[in-house]
């Protein structure tokens, strides 16, 4: 099993046709925007509430970059500390070799049941579904993730994975399935939120006192205590972090900060770019192991998969600067109208356009940097200042090369852009061009407006009218009105000189 | 002041009565317009559709032929804002040091329509009438690419007889996003749709923008279902006087 196989989902056809469907269904809508709606408001009055808001994000990006830049020392000042603390390092370059360190881990422990925090780490790189393979069943404990694993379904948000369930349809999942794998849910469950929080409450509680075994992510890790962090807000990882005897915590190489003193900036903004709240209810920090209270064993795996070949690429690798807020998803168009599911990976939304096809390469993932208008509203919300619009279009020209390497012959696309380029890179050949269509288009066109195109266009005709072109361009009317200048002449006499 | 006008290869082709509206309102506060005849496209479309090196020979004509004016407006954001933020961009993975140089140049002296007028000009009654009940979407590049802010509001607002009502739910991008519209189709149809709603809830008779193209979009849907609501770009209600009948 490759990282590949996991951060994207195998059989998931392209961004366009994913959405197609999603776009068409109506409950899903629904639910996203009311859910995205709600956060969106909530995060916009709580940033507003600090006047150091904008040098908070300043400084986490500089913190963050300036991390990444110096990534090996820090990730070795961190495994120093934590071992110092108690705590055992290991290091995994892919997710099968993260899947295999895990696995042997829980056999080491006898154990075949794990509790799990919620995590986009083991998400990624398909940890349930490896530990089932080697017969270790994974509980998640996350309420959300709960809804997706007895849902048989897949995470489509980084912080809400079931953002695309209403709760309806979360009490038809927990009467099926919750028997199947633990206490039932009650006779009488309705659709109410408390009794659903309440059927899962008593659902997870029997899990927590019985696992042994825990594996968490890991929000963040100083370097310098060697401490690791997980913020949460139901306190179900709480009871994974302090009850089992031995903790397993999969860590991306990217989250390490260099001091404890850091978390001051992100524990500021993560709470109130993901869920509008000022401070989330629990925070989580431990270091090493400590004698008498909580798990005695401690193990932490850092897990590379793609993020050292991401870290390569200068305008891509500010995309490992996320914290995981989700505040891109939520303010997302796209995202908005298609859920996280048409993405096809665990990491939807605009972050996962620019995470995604780095992690697994940008041949496995060449629709997603194009699933933006470029509206830029995710920019504007990210607390640590990735320019993805900048990273999209980065990896657009990286999509457009890879499809022209390997063809001997120009896509459809390709010519036409190459057609257009040579009609825009000169004025001549653009006049021509506007005379031409002037006139073409009064063919088609009914009462002022053209209702089908051809060919590629069709998909826009189908929805919209297209004006027609105007029978005299501007460059046209200037010339027929107004004396050229001294520069129209040199550039006039330069194009003729030219050709 | 010695302004060239950057019409923009659309609004060259499709609009060139916004040109035109932006010549005359230049002209009526005491500038002289002038428009190079070498230019052609800012290089948007290639560049944000991933082919960069085909941006490369639009990069350098927009530098050489835009060279030496007090200023340069157009009536674009997002053809300001490509030119702004990524002709640099272009310079230096793909051209010489001379090109960079030029393109250094002549950036910091592109405007979009409305930071020319605010910013340089220091002006926002323009002198304009226009007796209508009038919408604006903002346009996601002079939003959050350029920070045009509220310029173009309050140029709407010193307009005689003008009835601007506010669109609700303002900055949602309206799903146009250039190849986007073709390549992700159903998503701007469903953002479309959205967009089309808020302005006809203002029960305005014209949708006003700082863009042409974003306003084809809207504009376009809006004329297939009829709805009788207009498109006009700020220039062009910027440019109306009581004297002519638009």
């Amino acid at each position: 099993m490759s990282g590949a196989d996991n951060v994207v989902w195998l059989g998931t056809p392209a961004f366009p046709e994913a959405a197609r469907s999603a776009l068409a269904d109506t409950r899903l809508r629904t639910n996203l925007r009311r859910a995205t709606g709600t956060i969106r408001d909530k995060r916009l009055a709580v940033a507003a509430e600090l006047e150091d808001w904008e040098e908070l994000r300043e400084t986490a990006a500089t913190i963050k970059s300036h991390t990444l830049r110096h990534l090996d020392h820090h990730l070795l000042r961190l495994e120093k500390a934590v071992t110092a603390a108690g705590g055992v390092v290991h290091w995994a370059a892919d997710a099968a070799e993260a899947n295999r360190i895990v696995t042997y881990l829980v056999q080491q422990t006898g154990e075949d049941e794990v509790v799990k925090v919620k995590s986009m780490a083991t998400q990624e790189i398909g940890l349930n579904e490896a530990l089932a393979d080697a017969g270790i069943r994974a509980y998640e404990t996350d309420l959300a993730e709960l809804i997706v694993q007895l849902g048989g379904d897949r995470p489509s948000h980084i912080l809400v994975p079931a953002i695309h369930r209403g709760r309806s349809e979360i009490r038809e999942i927990f009467r099926r399935e919750m028997g199947e794998w633990g206490r039932p849910a009650p006779e009488n469950l309705t659709d109410e939120p408390r009794d659903l929080a309440e059927a899962a409450r008593l659902h997870l509680r029997e899990k927590f006192l019985r696992a042994k075994v825990a594996v968490s992510g890991a929000n963040f890790a100083a370097a310098d205590t060697g401490t690791i962090a997980v913020v949460e807000s139901e306190g179900n990882g709480r009871m994974c972090l302090t009850l089992p005897e031995t903790l397993i915590t999969v860590m991306g190489i990217e989250k390490v900060l260099p001091s404890f003193a850091d978390l001051d900036v992100f524990l500021q903004l993560l709470p109130r770019s993901s869920t509008g709240e000022r401070m989330n209810p629990y925070t989580s920090l431990w270091t090493g192991v400590t004698e008498g209270d909580g798990p005695q064993n401690f193990h932490l795996v850092l897990l590379d998969n793609g993020r050292t070949a991401t870290l390569s690429d200068e305008v891509g690798r500010q995309a490992l600067a996320c914290i995981r807020c989700s505040a891109c998803l939520n303010v997302c168009p796209v995202y908005e109208r298609t859920g996280g599911h048409a993405y096809g990976s665990v990491y939807p939304g605009p972050i996962g356009a620019v995470l995604t096809p780095q992690l697994v390469g940008i041949e496995n993932a060449a629709s997603l940097p194009f699933a933006s208008t470029l509206c830029g509203a995710c920019y504007d919300a990210c607390p640590v200042k990735i320019n993805i619009p900048e990273v999209l279009v980065h990896l657009r020209a990286e999509a457009v090369e890879a499809k022209r390497r390997g063809r001997l012959l120009p896509t459809t696309e390709g010519l036409a852009m190459k057609a257009a380029g040579a009609v825009l890179g000169s004025p001549r050949r653009l006049a021509a061009v506007q005379r031409l269509a002037a006139v073409g288009a009064r063919l088609v066109a009914r009462d002022g407006r053209i209702g089908a195109l051809p060919g590629p266009f069709a998909v826009w005709s189908g929805t919209r009218d297209t004006p027609v072109p105007a029978r005299e361009s501007l460059r046209a009317w200037w010339r027929r009105t107004r004396t050229p200048t001294s520069e129209d002449a040199r550039t006039a006499a330069e194009g003729k000189a030219r050709r | 002041m010695r302004i060239a006008l950057f019409i923009t290869c659309f609004n060259d082709t499709m609009f060139p009565r916004t040109g035109r509206a932006v010549t005359e309102l230049l002209e009526r506060l005491g500038h002289t317009v002038e428009f190079p005849q070498g230019q052609t496209c800012c290089g948007q479309m290639h560049f944000n559709t991933g082919y960069r090196p085909e941006t490369l020979p639009m990069v350098r004509r927009f530098a050489e032929v835009f060279a030496g004016y007090d200023a340069v407006v157009a009536p674009s954001g997002s053809c300001a804002g490509m030119v702004r933020d990524h002709h640099r961009v272009v310079a230096a993975q793909y051209g010489d040091a001379a090109l960079a140089e030029a393109v250094e140049q002549v950036v910091p002296t592109v405007y979009e329509l409305s930071e020319l007028l605010v910013d340089v000009l220091g002006v926002t009654d323009v002198g304009a009438y226009f007796p209508h009940r009038v919408t604006y979407h903002p346009t996601c590049h002079s939003l959050r690419m350029l920070r045009v802010g509220d310029r173009p509001l309050r140029l709407l607002r010193a307009v005689k007889g003008i009835d601007l009502v506010e669109l609700p739910d303002a900055e949602s991008c309206c799903g146009f996003g250039g190849t986007f519209a073709l390549k992700n189709a159903d998503v701007s149809n469903a953002m479309l749709a959205d967009k089309m709603r808020h302005v006809q809830d203002t029960r305005a008779e014209i949708l006003s923008a700082g863009d042409n193209s974003c306003l084809t979009h809207i504009g376009g849907g809006l004329s297939r279902l009829r709805t009788g609501v207009g498109t006009m770009h700020l220039a062009e209600i910027l440019a109306a006087t009581e004297g002519d009948m638009r």
